[in-house]
């Protein structure tokens, strides 16, 4: 018996070094929140064309271009999901790696949302009130900073609730956090004036003002998991929560978004640029496997058709907003064209 | 000093000079046996603790996961035209694949609902099908081409909103802009219920096929023949050189500092957290080896040096719980010191060594972290055909299906768990009966 087990053993070994050799199907790595609308569109490609469905890993968007900017090659990533644009530092690496073709799409927006149980008032909050609500360090108002000694809503504009703040988000690992920091956090600092001219003289300084979230409980990292924050909303109405517009478009009845600078978080507001914290969302392609792997024309023409990516889109019902008109053109054509939009 | 020798026992009645022992030790009685009571009342509540806490978890799990089994299904009486289908009549199986069998669905619910005519109603309206119910259709049809042309009845799945709304999880008595239907949604489905269309089926899909991102369409048979393979992978790597391994330290290894070495790295080893044994893999398997990443080989290889030490362990612990004497006589009549091992000592140790792989193999099945690196946590959905195939396996079914938006994904994620932990229960049973069939008591 052990002899036969063994041989398998030897058997499987020796099958796999010959293969890893071709690859059917695309592979597609990155952000966990671009992850539900390509994987849809994904599904949409594999069940309606002859290809077979694409693979996608979720990885985060950093963990994503590391992949993805490892190398060309049939045991890299053809595409990669982002819900930020590609920084300088990763066009570099991709350089060095021979990755020297990439196209930038844009496939839509996606809004973060602020959201308390309908058991709740609604809250309506400016962004300034917000950051000084969640902000590690605020300014004394001596020209110095002390830590933030904001208990209550109430006690930073007494037009909000005199409810204890409590506020669910995601860890720093998340792109949702990154995004958070970067449009509301930041945005809202810079409505500080003194805060506003740290930028001048000490951007490293300002930088930690405006990026440093609480860490005394007022904050709590709730990890990854957007289900998860929602079903601890609805068990505690004083709770507010920070995720992606998609929990909040499927939970409606149970939660409600705030307004932040007196604007509502719907699907309008988020799609014209209304709503303050909302993000685009991107795929990046690598030119050089287009011909050596297959479909990737096929799904790129799948995803930027406006029956994926338009208004009433398959991807509008899983919560997607999308771009309007004209900038879908836009994109449309670079990537049909599979243009080399990105400056290498 | 001089009674030291009579030990601390005896020091206790010379204190109480003058007492019968009987006395001192009637005194003590009823403070010991409180004592026992209370160890025991200690234990019970533990127990009694851990039993609740079970009991909590799965009730919460099996009830969350009761509605996944069921299927909100509608039958629709749907015309094949054979124009639409297969204009040239030539019954080909690629043409029979690529009709437009949404259009004949539309069609069908026309013919139901004539008085809805604008676009975005119509969009309402074809909305409560699933986007897969076409499959449905193209499945009936290849399987029998001979219906091109008859009115046949089909069951479709109705979209996860309605199937949530027939559950009863979505309330039709909350305001309209609180729900994902509407009002004329609402209304289209009652009627359709009124007329006996709306039936509530077994859920096959969830047992039959991959993932999916549409709920009604997911199934958790992708990633319960991606975690066999992983796992017949791991297996057929892990028990023979674990069982190997500890036969010859057991047996032939001669004791020094060089085995005690190995042996406190084995056990080391086996605390590594699990993550590790994934950057290990991500590191040789794939970086270096080439092998494909995704894959249950890869998958199988990793979990298999995270299992290695366990089943070392167990297997060191059976051979060693094989007495001398049987070594003694197998030598004694004449046998080699390997006859002895592989005829006498091993076959005797086996039952211990099949309960460690097994419960090595369930831990494996239910690890996800090292997967994480190797490419295994990801949308798939093809059913892997071999170990070469990208595949996914279960608890990574259940994470990837948790964090997903939409509500019907909930009591999914809920009935995969229920489905995992019927596999580990089956996995520990065959341990269980294993022991009881096999062991001998010496």
């Amino acid at each position: 018996m052990i002899r036969t087990t063994l041989a398998l053993a030897l058997m499987a070994t020796v099958a796999a070094a010959g293969s890893a050799e071709a690859r059917d199907q695309i592979r597609i790595v990155g952000s966990s929140t671009v992850f539900p609308f390509t994987t849809r569109v994904a599904e949409e490609f594999g069940r309606t064309t002859s290809f077979k469905t694409p693979i996608i890993e979720s990885t985060g968007t950093g963990g994503g271009f590391k992949l993805f900017c490892q190398g060309i090659g049939v045991d890299t990533a053809d595409i990669s999901n982002a819900s930020r644009a590609i920084k300088k530092a990763e066009v570099e690496t991709c350089k060095q790696n021979g990755v020297e073709k990439i196209t930038e799409v844009k496939i839509g927006y996606d809004g973060i949302v602020l959201a308390n149980s309908k058991a709740a008032p609604e809250l309506d909050i400016s962004l300034r009130d917000l950051f000084l609500a969640l902000a590690k360090d605020v300014p004394d108002g001596k020209g110095g900073f002390m830590p933030n000694p904001h208990k209550n809503w109430s006690d930073i504009n007494p037009a909000l609730p005199n409810k204890r703040i409590e506020v669910l988000g995601p860890p720093p690992t998340s792109g949702t956090r990154d995004a958070f920091v970067e449009l509301a956090m930041e945005g809202g600092c810079n409505k500080i004036p003194e805060i506003e001219a740290l930028k001048k003289t000490d951007e490293k300084k300002h930088k930690a003002i405006c990026h440093g979230m609480r860490e005394d409980g007022a904050f709590i990292e709730a990890g990854e998991n957007d289900v998860l924050i929602v079903r601890k909303l609805e068990a505690n109405p004083n709770a507010f929560g920070i995720f992606g517009f998609s929990f909040l478009d499927q939970n409606q009845d149970k939660i409600q978004g705030s307004k932040i600078n007196g604007v509502e978080d719907n699907y309008e507001n988020i799609a014209s640029g209304k709503y303050p914290i909302s993000r685009s969302m991107f795929i990046y392609v690598k030119g050089q496997h287009v011909g050596v792997i297959p479909g990737i024309p096929e799904f790129l023409k799948e995803f930027t058709s406006d029956k994926a990516w338009g208004p009433d889109g398959y991807l509008a019902d899983k919560g997607l907003i999308a771009m309007p008109e004209a900038e879908r053109a836009k994109w449309r054509k670079d990537a049909l064209d599979l243009a080399q939009n990105v400056s290498m | 000093m001089s009674n030291e020798p009579l030990g601390g026992l005896a020091t206790a009645p010379q204190a109480a000079i003058g007492r019968p022992i009987a006395d001192v030790v009637a005194a003590s009685l009823k403070s010991r046996y409180a004592s026992e009571r209370r160890f025991r009342l200690y234990g019970l509540a533990a127990i009694s603790f851990a039993v609740l806490c079970l009991a909590v978890i799965l009730f919460t799990i099996i009830r969350t996961a009761i509605p996944a089994f069921t299927q909100t299904m509608i039958n629709l009486d749907v015309t094949l035209y054979p124009q639409e289908i297969d204009p040239e009549g030539t019954r080909d199986p690629e043409t029979l694949s690529r009709a437009d069998y949404q259009r004949l669905l539309r069609d069908a619910m026309d013919d139901l609902f004539p008085e809805v005519t604008s676009r975005a109603e119509r969009r309402a309206l074809f909305a409560m099908l699933s986007p897969g119910a076409t499959y449905f259709v193209r499945q009936l049809v290849i399987d029998d081409p001979s219906l091109i042309g008859q009115r046949v009845r089909v069951q479709v799945p109705l979209s996860d909103d309605f199937d949530q709304l027939a559950k009863g999880r979505i309330r039709a008595d909350t305001a309209e802009a609180e729900r994902r239907v509407s009002d004329k949604q609402i209304e289209w489905f009652e009627r359709l219920r009124s007329r006996g269309m709306i039936e509530t089926a077994f859920n096959r899909t969830l047992f039959s096929a991959g993932d999916s991102r549409s709920p009604e369409l997911a199934g958790v048979w992708g990633s319960v023949v991606g975690s066999f393979w992983t796992m017949l992978i791991t297996m057929v790597l892990a028990f023979p050189l674990a069982v190997g391994a500890a036969i010859y330290l057991e047996e032939f290894a001669p004791k020094n500092r060089f085995t005690e070495i190995i042996e406190v790295n084995i056990n080391n080893l086996a605390a590594v957290p699990s993550i590790v044994f994934g950057l290990l893999g991500l590191a040789v398997f794939i970086s270096f080896f080439g092998l494909p990443r995704s894959t249950p080989l890869v998958g199988g290889l990793v979990l298999a040096l995270m299992t290695l030490p366990t089943i070392i362990i167990a297997s060191r612990a059976a051979i060693k719980a094989v007495p001398p004497s049987i070594r003694e006589a197998a030598l004694g009549v004449g046998a080699s010191k390997v006859q002895s091992v592989f005829h006498f000592v091993t076959p005797l140790a086996m039952p211990g060594m099949l309960t460690g792989s097994i419960i090595g193999a369930a831990q494996a099945l239910g690890e996800t972290a090292p997967l994480l690196m190797v490419g295994m946590v990801a949308f798939i959905v093809d059913i892997p055909g071999g170990p070469l195939d990208p595949a996914t396996v279960m608890p990574v079914q259940i994470y990837i299906w948790s964090d997903a938006p939409e509500r019907a994904f909930i009591e999914r994620s809920s009935a995969a768990i229920c489905i995992l932990l019927g596999f580990l229960v089956c996995m520990n049973l065959i341990a269980v009966v294993l022991r009881r069939q096999f062991e001998r008591k010496w």
